[in-house]
């Protein structure tokens, strides 16, 4: 079955019915009307953007543009982890976790996959390179978000808990076990879910996109497996690495819970330590 | 450990020890020695507490039984120098899972009037007299040098108060465990307290009479 093209006319069908959700929610005071429609202009913009970006990469085969094209992914993710924080780290830590552990996890599972799954030629052509990294580094994100987010608002919830088991002679990794299960566990089961239901309850969206696009189904099945455990395990080690990195954080030397390195939250509340 | 009451070299010895509030202060406790410390509401001493326990950063030096502080982890510090916040922390499920049955140095939970069968209690129905009562349990099993207590028998009776106060001083008496006790009551700190100190905003001020 041959590709069948979207005209403008096709695309503003689909915009009419999220224009139309926002403006029913109006009256119902959600505040969502204005988020929505920010989003499916942002949403449009950027697929545009990046559709020009992949024809001229497509066109010209260089390391470096593609380098470059991963870096600004990279940075977006980044800001994407830290501006999604209710409380993020304070200082240079909470802008630099996200990207570093996007980079640590979403880049090596990246270049595993170019070079030893799919192994195009040359190995970062942009046609896979950065459709696999993408889909990577764009869970990851959200997973990585997820599980800070998780790990600093339960542990400064719990201080009190935290600091009794410290009492007892715990260190700060036991007496933190529990927090760091939650955040991991945030994290992880939306893409769990995912994997677990993929076929079944719904049809993933790459799958989805390769399908309509006219490959086979089987074909399309294929690859949507490979990018599903490319995603979990993404998602896995960049979890795994902030929440280790962002709980240390939380610690001194000594042991002891600091909680003061968290930023004052979006309220303008202070993180503060009970007396 | 064992050493007999108010003799030897010091237990707990601190010099010059500030924080932001409080600060700096000296004090010197011996094998089991009881200080009591009393002052108004916010003068620090449940920071100072903290500080010892190590659980706030502080300036200054902290030597246990000739050790200073930083030569030992923290987690053997904190086990070694224990603290009994007014306010203890029952995570698990069961009371059980916080203290265990077969220690030998436990107290037994009937010296403090306590339940014998506790042990076996969810900690969400205990009451706080209960809490403070099995925070003592709790933290005498690990065998501490040093007790770091924060008006431990506020939410106690009569009967409770006597207990408490008598199971604290028979293990200062048989293992010279050393004392800080934080109370507002003045009665209380001179049953308990060869020496009582006011703490005014930070300062540890002459002791009492």
């Amino acid at each position: 079955m041959s590709l069948i093209y979207l005209t403008a006319w096709d695309l503003a069908v689909a915009a009419a019915l999220v224009a139309a959700l926002a403006v029913l929610s109006a009256p119902l005071r959600l505040g969502l009307a204005r988020p929505l429609l920010i989003a499916m202009a942002r949403a449009a913009i950027q697929l545009y953007l990046i559709g020009l970006v992949l024809n001229a990469l497509f066109g010209a085969v260089r390391w470096y543009w593609v380098a470059a094209t991963a870096l600004v992914m990279l940075a977006v993710a980044g800001y994407e982890v830290y501006a999604r924080q209710q409380k993020p780290f304070a200082g240079w830590f909470g802008v630099a976790i996200g990207p570093l552990s996007l980079f640590v996890s979403s880049f090596a599972v990246a270049a595993l996959t170019l070079t030893v799954v799919v192994a195009p030629t040359p190995w970062y052509h942009p046609q896979y390179a950065i459709p696999v990294l993408g889909m990577i580094l764009g869970n990851t994100m959200t997973g990585v978000a997820l599980a800070l987010d998780r790990l600093t608002d339960v542990i400064r919830r719990d201080c009190a808990g935290i600091e009794g088991r410290l009492l007892l002679g715990q260190t700060a990794r036991q007496a933190t076990l529990t927090h760091r299960q939650s955040a991991w566990r945030a994290a992880l089961v939306p893409a769990l879910n995912a994997m677990a239901t993929a076929g079944i309850v719904s049809l993933p969206g790459m799958m989805t996109g390769q399908i309509l696009a006219g490959s086979p189904p089987v074909e399309a099945a294929k690859y949507q497996w490979l990018i599903l455990l490319l995603i979990v395990a993404g998602t896995g080690f960049g979890v795994l690495i902030a929440v280790e990195w962002g709980c240390r954080r939380l610690f001194d030397g000594r042991q002891r819970l600091r909680l003061e390195r968290l930023r004052a939250d979006r309220r303008g509340v202070a993180a503060k330590k009970p007396r | 450990m064992n050493k007999a009451a108010g003799s030897g070299a010091p237990r707990l010895a601190v010099a010059g020890l500030r924080t932001a509030i409080i600060g700096p202060l000296d004090l010197t406790l011996r094998a089991g020695e009881c200080l009591g410390l009393t002052g108004a509401s916010g003068s620090g001493k449940s920071r100072l507490l903290r500080a010892l326990a190590d659980l706030d950063p502080s300036q200054g030096q902290v030597w246990l039984d000739g050790q200073l502080r930083e030569t030992l982890p923290a987690p053997q510090w904190r086990r070694r120098v224990g603290y009994i916040p007014a306010h203890s922390e029952w995570w698990g499920e069961w009371v059980s899972e916080h203290i265990e049955a077969c220690e030998p140095d436990r107290p037994d939970p009937a010296a403090l009037l306590l339940d014998p069968d506790i042990a076996a209690a969810r900690c969400d129905v205990l009451s706080s007299g209960e809490r403070q009562r099995l925070a003592l349990l709790r933290q005498l099993q690990r065998r501490p040098d040093v007790l770091l207590l924060d008006e431990p028998t506020a939410n106690l009776d009569a009967r409770a108060v006597e207990a408490y106060e008598a199971v604290v001083a028979a293990r200062r008496e048989r293992c010279g465990l050393a004392v800080i006790w934080v109370s507002h009551d003045r009665a209380q700190l001179a049953r308990v307290a060869a020496t009582v100190a006011v703490l005014e905003r930070g300062r540890l001020v002459a002791p009492c009479p």
